[in-house]
């Protein structure tokens, strides 16, 4: 694959299934998987995320972008379970912002540190000028 | 003290029973600090795991705390099921072969399980999590060098109970700020529940 993969968890299966599509318009030639939700309540499920980052894997690399706490504890166990994780990534970002940036310097051919990076820029961004 | 497979399950089953029994006080205490879904959780979790470990014939303990552990993962969602989830895989590796544990594997058992759970939510003692109940549990039982499961039971309600003067620095609760004073957290008394179903386990 030519570009880093997108891997979206969130708590809502809507709220990653809505972002994917924000993203897809933007940027369509980037794979982004989602995983939201916990057998369709709130929460997160490592195994949905490993099967996530599974479908997306590349060797150019996968990054990781969640959106509260305990997602986090989740995705750390998906990779955990899996063979090959050196490429795998998990972003410091906020979660609409950052895929936002991901799947845009993605789209540009960065590497999976670029795009990390960028992404993780997301935080210090100034959405409204006072 | 022996702690063999019959114990583990007696374990699990016990455990499970308390959490069924307590579903709506787990509930209660995460409505008032968290999203009000530890009760359900838990509750959700361990019916899973007693139905899956009724019926099967472990060679070890390992592989039964890994069947544990990878239902708990599996079902309990929230920040509890990596928790516990990592908990009992810790155990399950530390018991891995082992037909039956003596009181020094048991106790190292839970310290792995402790680590299991720092690694994995990396909360200290006085942050409001169930931390606060097993390090000064397993603290108790280090110190002792045996499994004083009925002391450390006692310990563990009182551990728990005194989470309630903490303000949470992990986890959701967390968002809530000073505001999380004055009452216990969810995942203390879920924990120890699970000390005191050790300690009944270990008695009959
Ligand atoms: N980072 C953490 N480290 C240790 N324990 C934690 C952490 N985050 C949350 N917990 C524990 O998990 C409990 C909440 O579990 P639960 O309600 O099932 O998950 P969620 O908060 O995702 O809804 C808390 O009461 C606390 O004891
Ligand atoms: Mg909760």
């Amino acid at each position: 694959m030519k570009y880093v993969s997108l891997v979206l968890i969130s708590h809502s299966e809507e709220i990653v299934n809505g972002l994917k599509k924000l993203l897809n318009q933007v940027q369509p030639d980037v794979s982004i998987a989602v995983a939201g939700g916990n057998d369709g309540e709130i929460g997160t499920n490592t195994f949905r995320i490993k099967e996530a980052i599974e479908s997306v894997y590349s060797e150019k690399g996968v990054v990781i972008l969640f959106d509260l706490g305990s997602a986090l504890m989740n995705a750390e166990l998906a990779i955990e379970m899996l063979e090959k994780t050196d490429r795998i990534a998990i972003a410091d970002a906020p979660l609409v912002e950052g895929a936002y940036i991901a799947a845009v310097e993605a789209g540009l051919g960065k590497s999976l540190d670029e795009v990390v990076r960028a992404c993780e820029q997301a935080k210090q961004m100034v959405k409204v000028e006072r | 003290m022996a702690f063999g497979v019959e114990q583990a399950k007696r374990w699990m089953s016990i455990i499970n029973d308390n959490i069924q029994q307590q579903k709506e006080h787990l509930t209660e205490l995460d409505q008032a600090i968290g999203d009000g879904d530890h009760g359900l959780n838990m509750a959700r979790g361990f019916q899973e795991v007693v139905e899956k470990i009724a019926s099967a014939n472990y060679e070890d303990l390992g592989s039964l705390f890994k069947d544990v552990s990878m239902t708990l993962i599996a079902k309990v969602g929230g920040a509890s099921g990596p928790l516990y989830g990592t908990a009992f895989l810790k155990m399950s590796l530390a018991l891995a072969g082992k037909k039956e544990a003596d009181d020094k594997e048991m106790v190292a058992a839970l310290e792995a399980a402790l680590d299991g759970i720092k690694a994995r939510g990396k909360a200290n003692v006085g942050e409001k999590t169930m931390v606060d109940v097993w390090e000064p549990v397993m603290e108790f039982l280090r110190e002792k060098g045996s499994m004083q499961a009925k002391e450390a039971a006692l310990l563990a309600k009182e551990k728990m109970e005194h989470t309630k003067e903490l303000e949470a620095k992990k986890g959701r609760a967390a968002y809530l700020g000073s505001r999380s004073v004055g009452h216990i957290d969810p995942g203390s008394a879920s924990s120890y529940l699970l000390f005191a179903a050790l300690a009944e386990a270990l008695e009959g």
